[in-house]
């Protein structure tokens, strides 16, 4: 299946104006891991005809991980770019598939400028379910099998995001089992605040391997999450524990997008 | 008439020094950086009331919070009782609320009496959990020393007030029942004053004294209660303790934000727009700001009021680091020490200013010489100990000024966020990727 991914630009060579705009962020534009995750969520808005459309190559970094780094400078100059882009396309709501640009959307740029309605790809996924515009197959690839969520930070605490990737899962045919760390106690991953891109500090452990243990317990096949970095991190963590080939990690747009035989 | 004045003494100069010392910190805390929390007032007063006045957060740990509402409780009902004690001991009068009361004060004192042993119960339970069981986080190392000696200190004072509240009560009971209380005008043909513990505790302790014995051990009780009052009182803003007060404004100035907020640099914004604005003049006149800021903080005084009266409000209970994905993973980050940090070195400078005038600088600084460049970057940002804080401390909020310092005005970063950020600057993602190839995913299999 070929994807459709237009661009704003085309949108406005044609006259069109989309509903709602896919913000890719950077890893799902880059990184090959997060690019399916990416996919997933095109093919779930393909699938369901969403009248939605990308900046591509106008995008540029939302400017949270220099904002967590301590940089504020280079992350304001991000964020009044990418608004200034926004706001020339008259961008009303925004979805994504990376919490940190969720949260650094929702919540950073409004005081910049940039006033949107964000969503989560979680949230827009649960809502085209809900009006039934996208079914799930009965008795899908996940049955019997059971599946931990693990809570981005960004999403989950900082945004209070907590019950769309849930409802997700529990669509599938499969059971959600909870670590004994989740949802306001859930652990980092250990890729926040600009740790994804450098080296951990001394201690006597990396915070991914402890939050795989957690995960690993709850003797799940699955662990989804809703994270590029989150997903980066846990995979890495089961690497770690020689376990990539009973437990995968993915992201919950790549769950629905199976069970939903896309 | 010597204890009217010797009482009037304690009272005047204990509530004095107590102004004065408060009004020590409330300086001390007034030396931050402005920040604007006027907003909001309805919702601020409701989660004050929900989470200081309600413990809500606390009840994440139900033991706990249980045996910690027995404390809380009891402290605060007793302050009822407290007044008739004052207005007893400026009058000379004894058991001054009794007869206007009647069955409500036996009830009062009886309720007292009640929480002052569940109080009692929970002290012991707390103590033997700090030394006995050695919980973890009550046992790290940055509570070596002082910390914990306050920890206990104040743990041993509740203890022996609450002693001295039954020395009193139960010895005034046996004096009753021998018709020697100098509660005299009791009700006809009455012998005790059944209140619910005392009634029974007082006589099978003291049952077998003689008079004279039993009024000094009641005024014992008596003396010693309202001295503890005021040592406890006095000693408070040199405690963790402080709490108790400080948890009140700490959470009625709580970030209603959502966690994951950062708070905007607007002396960035107006620069980053004049860069961005093709029509702007570089060198028209800048507007004239009032002070000198630098970019984030180096030492306490470059943090908010409000990073100060978070870091006063600590009782240092260690929750936060308890759930630090840092500290657990053995790094050398706790945001309970940041807190802990915060305070003492604010206080320091506070000490010296006073000493020494407002300008004077002793050459130390909060970063570097309390918390270290190590610390601060091990962070995540993963809000888990604001989340977890019972009174809704946000450690999280010092430690980014902590990094914006070192970024913005010394360029000092672990080598591999300095390649991401001139990545970000350079094309617009963290990584070395050409933005010209940001959409080549759609084309891709």
């Amino acid at each position: 299946m070929t994807l459709k991914v237009p661009t704003m630009s085309e949108m406005l060579a044609e006259g069109k104006t989309p509903d709602i705009l896919f913000w890719v962020g950077c890893s799902g534009s880059f990184d090959d891991r997060a690019k399916k995750i990416t996919k997933a969520v095109v093919k779930i808005l393909n699938h369901c005809n969403v009248n939605f459309a990308v900046l591509g190559t106008e995008e540029s970094c939302s400017g949270d991980p220099a904002r967590r780094a301590g940089n504020e400078f280079t992350f304001q100059m991000q964020a009044l770019m990418n608004i200034q882009v926004l706001n020339g396309y008259e961008i009303k709501k925004i979805v994504t598939a990376c919490p940190h640009c969720f949260n650094t959307l929702k919540n950073e740029y409004p005081e910049l400028g940039g006033n949107y309605e964000v969503i989560h790809h979680t949230q827009l996924i649960q809502d085209l379910i809900n009006i039934g515009k996208l079914v799930l197959a009965d008795g899908g690839t996940f049955k019997g099998k059971k599946i931990t969520f693990h809570d981005p930070c960004y999403l989950g605490r900082a945004n209070d995001v907590f019950e769309a990737p849930r409802a997700l899962i529990e669509k599938l045919d499969a059971s959600l089992v909870e670590m004994k760390r989740c949802k306001t106690n859930g652990l980092c991953c250990g890729a926040g605040g600009a740790q994804m891109f450098k080296e951990a500090e001394k201690g006597d452990k990396e915070i991914n391997v402890e939050r795989t243990e957690d995960a690993l317990e709850t003797q799940a096949n699955i662990i989804a999450t809703g994270c590029p970095f989150c997903n980066t991190m846990l995979t890495d963590g089961v690497k770690n524990f020689n376990k990539e080939a009973e437990v995968l990690v993915l992201d919950v747009a790549e769950l629905i997008a199976n069970a939903a035989e896309l | 008439m010597i204890s009217i004045i010797a009482f009037t003494i304690l009272f005047l100069s204990g509530t004095l020094y107590f102004i004065y010392n408060i009004s020590k910190v409330r300086a001390n805390i007034l030396l931050g950086r402005d920040d604007n929390r006027s907003d909001n007032k309805k919702e601020r007063l409701r989660t004050m009331i929900l989470v200081a006045f309600g413990q809500k957060k606390m009840f994440n740990r139900p033991i706990p919070a249980l045996l910690h509402l027995f404390l809380y409780v009891a402290f605060v009902i007793t302050q009822i009782e407290l007044i008739e004690i004052v207005a007893d001991g400026v009058s000379g009068n004894h058991r001054m609320f009794r007869n206007g009361l009647g069955g409500g004060y036996t009830f009062m004192v009886s309720f007292i009496e009640v929480l002052s042993v569940l109080a009692f119960v929970g002290t012991v339970f707390f103590l033997s959990r700090r030394n006995l069981l050695k919980l973890p986080r009550l046992n790290m190392k940055e509570l070596a020393g002082w910390p914990k000696q306050d920890a206990n200190l104040i743990l041993v004072l509740e203890i022996i007030l609450i002693c001295f509240i039954f020395m009193m009560n139960g010895a005034d009971e046996v004096l009753y029942n021998l018709g020697h209380s100098h509660y005299s005008s009791g009700i006809d043909g009455e012998s005790s004053f059944n209140f619910l513990i005392s009634s029974k505790l007082g006589p099978f302790l003291f049952g077998n004294l003689d008079v004279s014995t039993l009024h000094i051990i009641e005024r014992i009780g008596w003396w010693g209660h309202i001295l503890m009052v005021f040592t406890f009182l006095n000693y408070l803003p040199f405690s963790k303790h402080f709490h108790i007060l400080l948890a009140f404004p700490v959470t009625y100035y709580s970030n209603l934000n959502k966690k994951g907020k950062f708070v905007n640099m607007d002396s960035v914004t107006n620069e980053v727009k004049l860069m961005l604005d093709p029509n702007s003049d570089p060198y028209a006149a800048q507007p004239e700001s009032n002070s000198i800021q630098r970019f984030g903080a180096k030492d306490a005084t470059d943090l908010t009021w409000k990073n100060l009266l978070d870091s006063y409000a600590c009782t240092e209970c260690g929750r936060c680091t308890s759930v630090c994905p840092a500290n657990l993973t053995g790094k050398l980050l706790s945001p309970r020490k940041v807190m802990m940090d915060t305070r003492d070195r604010i206080t320091e400078i506070g000490e010296l200013k006073r000493k020494n005038g407002a300008d004077y600088i002793d050459g130390k600084s909060l970063l570097g010489d309390y918390i270290s460049e190590e610390e601060v970057w091990a962070c995540t940002s993963c809000n888990a100990c604001v989340q977890e804080c019972p009174v809704n401390i946000d450690p999280l909020a010092i430690l980014v000024d902590l990094r914006r310092f070192m970024v913005m005005e010394e360029s000092k970063m672990p080598t591999e966020l300095t390649g991401m950020l001139t990545n970000i600057e350079n094309n617009g993602a963290p990584w070395q990727f050409s933005p010209s190839d940001r959409f080549n995913w759609a084309k891709e299999d």
